[in-house]
């Protein structure tokens, strides 16, 4: 099992009546509600949480892309990436993803990537997705029905990017580049594992399945409502003949809470969930999918946006219908266990994005949380899958040797260049 | 009307056919079009009319090889052509009215006559068009039509909105639809037009309700200045779907041109 600790980094000051003072959290949510100087503390405290997870035994830190949205200030996440690369050690980065289609060109994405890799000394694992709706066309004005050819080029220029070892050019529909050489290129070869985050497009298994990428689900509504949709995948990797069905072949996001016990769960943890759920998923409709980004396939197949709340909405959902409904797995780490192995076996998933900071949680809070998943429950999750043990593709290969961050010489060391010359 | 098929370069196209007289083609909006369109039955009382759907509006094929304002354009010359007709009278609503104008200002030797009902194209920077990509379906009325509860009984009339395969259906044609149209309306329904309407030699005639919401009448101005010789009808009373509310006047704004 790889078990990532995954931050979305959600502004934590929205105010008690924002949902009915605002009409969406994503794409025009109001700037008066962000402040500079608060988000100071916000962005440090994240990446400090990111840091610590690193440090408790968890496989991956996890970083994503989101744009003008509430609950997730990383439009850039190879930003923080870059921050934590210099500032952890063995555990894995995983930038999931890049938004492909948003980089003019492309091979800014493939240098980015280079670069953390290389920083890192190969702890990448690299994140390609097409990116929300939200995101993509009404944020950053993509034309919905191009954008997944605009990402499949994007995609085909990347790889080319980081596989070619002569300059080349690239005659794109999209991107018309005359000599495309990054400099430089990543140390996993041939490339960084990739995961494809995807939201139940069958265009988007096959493109799994057919290039060796991990394919994601990044839902917010649990485990038990992602079981026809990832069995759609399953199916679709059996037909396709795919040599295995590795768990590893998928991952899946999911909200963990842990305390000592459910009831302390509850006290502790109810009024962050309720504001991730009640506060930070309140997107206006009118943004979940610009017509044309969905395929037609896709819809056919009832494959609706997770970004439409569940009839009724998030608000009426208590804690008690979130944590039955599996929207949310929290309490002792018996019960996490038990539904953690319930997901893992259902799901047939090997990767694991733990959303483990929820909403506007506290540092301690979220710190007693991940410890306790990190001792109590994930030891026992780790041998789900023996026969797939060892299944290495999907996930990074640091190189041996690597260096830590502050390893210069000492300046009286320095100071006696000269003496030596 | 018939509904009849012909085959161009990208794809096989549909189209309404019914009327005689002088060939008139109308190019519809994004909201696309419909056997039952009253504008196109109007004008086929004194018209031979030609309609065709955008590939992927109505139950015509997608075409994906159109992605750019060219493709649009150069497509619809291959309609006019593949129909046979010459120098027709071309007529354009809202984004059908783009793909006139383009049309009128990349052939300005092929079209002599022109009628533009509040076409899009054009952006100001002071009178932004709201963005009917999110805009959701109950929103549409106010912003297309002058009698707003008249308009929202126009557009619904004949769905089963509480059929449960409804939402479903909806969500596919909206996709093929509006995803079409997308590729020259999105995210700003402007693809440099107001450089090219110096070219356009028709008789212009600009149709505008006075109370289109969302292409507002600033815009006819606009337009009236790109265009040399446009001539602007002005009709009270009348919304974004001026040719739904205002029918009569709009086909005798053909007519003048006749």
């Amino acid at each position: 099992m790889k078990f990532t600790w995954f931050n979305l980094m959600p502004w934590p000051y929205l105010p008690d009546d924002f949902r009915e003072k605002n009409r969406s959290v994503w794409v025009d949510i109001d700037q008066s509600l962000f402040d500079p100087e608060k988000s100071h503390a916000v962005y440090n405290t994240y990446m400090d949480l990111l840091e610590y997870a690193g440090t408790v035994g968890f496989d991956g830190i996890g970083v994503n892309e989101h744009h003008q949205n509430g609950y997730g200030i990383m439009p850039s996440p190879n930003i923080i990436a870059a921050g934590l690369a210099r500032r952890t050690k063995d555990v894995g980065l995983v930038v999931l993803g890049n938004s492909i289609a948003l980089y003019n060109p492309p091979v800014r994405v493939a240098e980015e990537f280079a670069m953390l890799d290389c920083i890192s000394g190969g702890r990448l694992v690299a994140g390609f997705p097409v990116g929300t709706s939200m995101d993509t066309n009404y944020c950053y004005g993509q034309i919905p029905a191009l954008t997944r050819e605009k990402y499949q080029e994007a995609h085909d220029l990347i790889m080319r990017a980081w596989h070619e070892r002569e300059p080349f050019a690239f005659n794109g529909r999209y991107n018309k580049l005359r000599h495309v050489n990054i400099w430089p290129r990543p140390i996993q070869q041939p490339n960084p594992p990739i995961h494809i985050p995807g939201g139940g497009s069958v265009e988007t298994y096959d493109f799994c399945i057919d290039n060796t990428y991990s394919y994601s689900y990044l839902s917010f509504s649990g485990y038990l409502r992602a079981k026809a949709l990832m069995q759609g995948y399953w199916d679709r990797v059996a037909a396709r003949n795919a040599p295995d069905s590795s768990p590893y072949r998928a991952g899946f996001a999911q909200t963990i809470c842990v305390a000592e016990t459910d009831e302390e769960a509850e006290r502790l943890y109810s009024e962050h969930i309720s504001y991730f759920y009640n506060r930070c998923l309140h997107v206006y409709p009118g943004f979940a999918d610009a017509p044309g980004y969905r395929t037609i396939k896709t819809i056919q197949t009832g494959a609706l946006s997770q970004y439409a709340p569940p009839r009724g909405g998030y608000t009426q959902l208590t804690w008690k219908d979130l944590t039955e409904q599996g929207h949310v797995i929290a309490g002792s780490p018996e019960t996490v266990r038990q539904r953690m192995e319930d997901l893992i076996k259902g799901l047939h998933v090997g990767n694991i994005f733990c959303l483990m900071h929820v909403g506007n949680m506290p540092a301690d809070k979220c710190m007693y949380s991940t410890k306790l998943f990190a001792e109590k429950v994930m030891p026992k999750l780790r041998n789900m899958f023996p026969d797939y043990a060892d299944d290495d593709r999907f996930w990074c290969k640091p190189m041996a040797g690597r260096v830590s961050a502050g390893a210069l010489p000492s300046e009286r060391e320095a100071a006696l260049v000269g003496a030596k010359a | 009307m018939e509904l009849k098929t012909i085959q161009t370069h990208h794809v096989p196209v549909r189209y309404l056919e019914g009327g005689s007289g002088q060939p008139v083609v109308f190019l519809h909006g994004a909201g696309g079009l419909t056997a039952e369109d009253p504008f196109v039955a109007r004008l086929a009382e004194s018209f031979h009319v030609y309609a065709p759907f955008l590939p992927g509006y109505g139950d015509s094929e997608e075409c994906p090889s159109l992605r750019d304002m060219l493709d649009f354009t150069l497509h619809s010359w291959d309609v006019v052509d593949a129909l046979g007709v010459k120098d027709p009278i071309l007529v354009g609503h809202s984004m059908g009215g783009m793909i006139a104008a383009e049309m009128a200002a990349v052939a300005p030797h092929d079209v002599s006559r022109l009628v533009l009902l509040c076409p899009s194209g054009l952006w100001l920077d002071d009178h932004p068009i709201p963005d009917i990509f999110a805009t959701l379906p109950f929103e549409m009325p106010a912003l297309l039509f002058h009698d707003v509860a008249a308009g929202q009984a126009m557009m619904t009339a004949g769905l089963a909105v509480d059929d449960p395969g409804f939402l479903q259906t909806y969500l596919v044609t909206n996709a093929r639809q509006l995803g079409m149209a997308g590729k020259i309306l999105f995210p700003i329904p402007e693809r440099g037009l107001a450089e090219r309407l110096y070219r356009v030699k028709a008789k212009t005639l600009l149709v505008w309700g006075d109370s289109d919401k969302l292409i507002p009448p600033v815009y006819a101005q606009e337009f009236k200045h790109r265009i040399a010789g446009a001539q602007l009808v002005s009709v009270p009373e009348a919304g974004h779907m001026i040719h739904w509310e205002k029918t009569r006047e709009c086909v005798e704004a053909v007519k003048r041109l006749a």
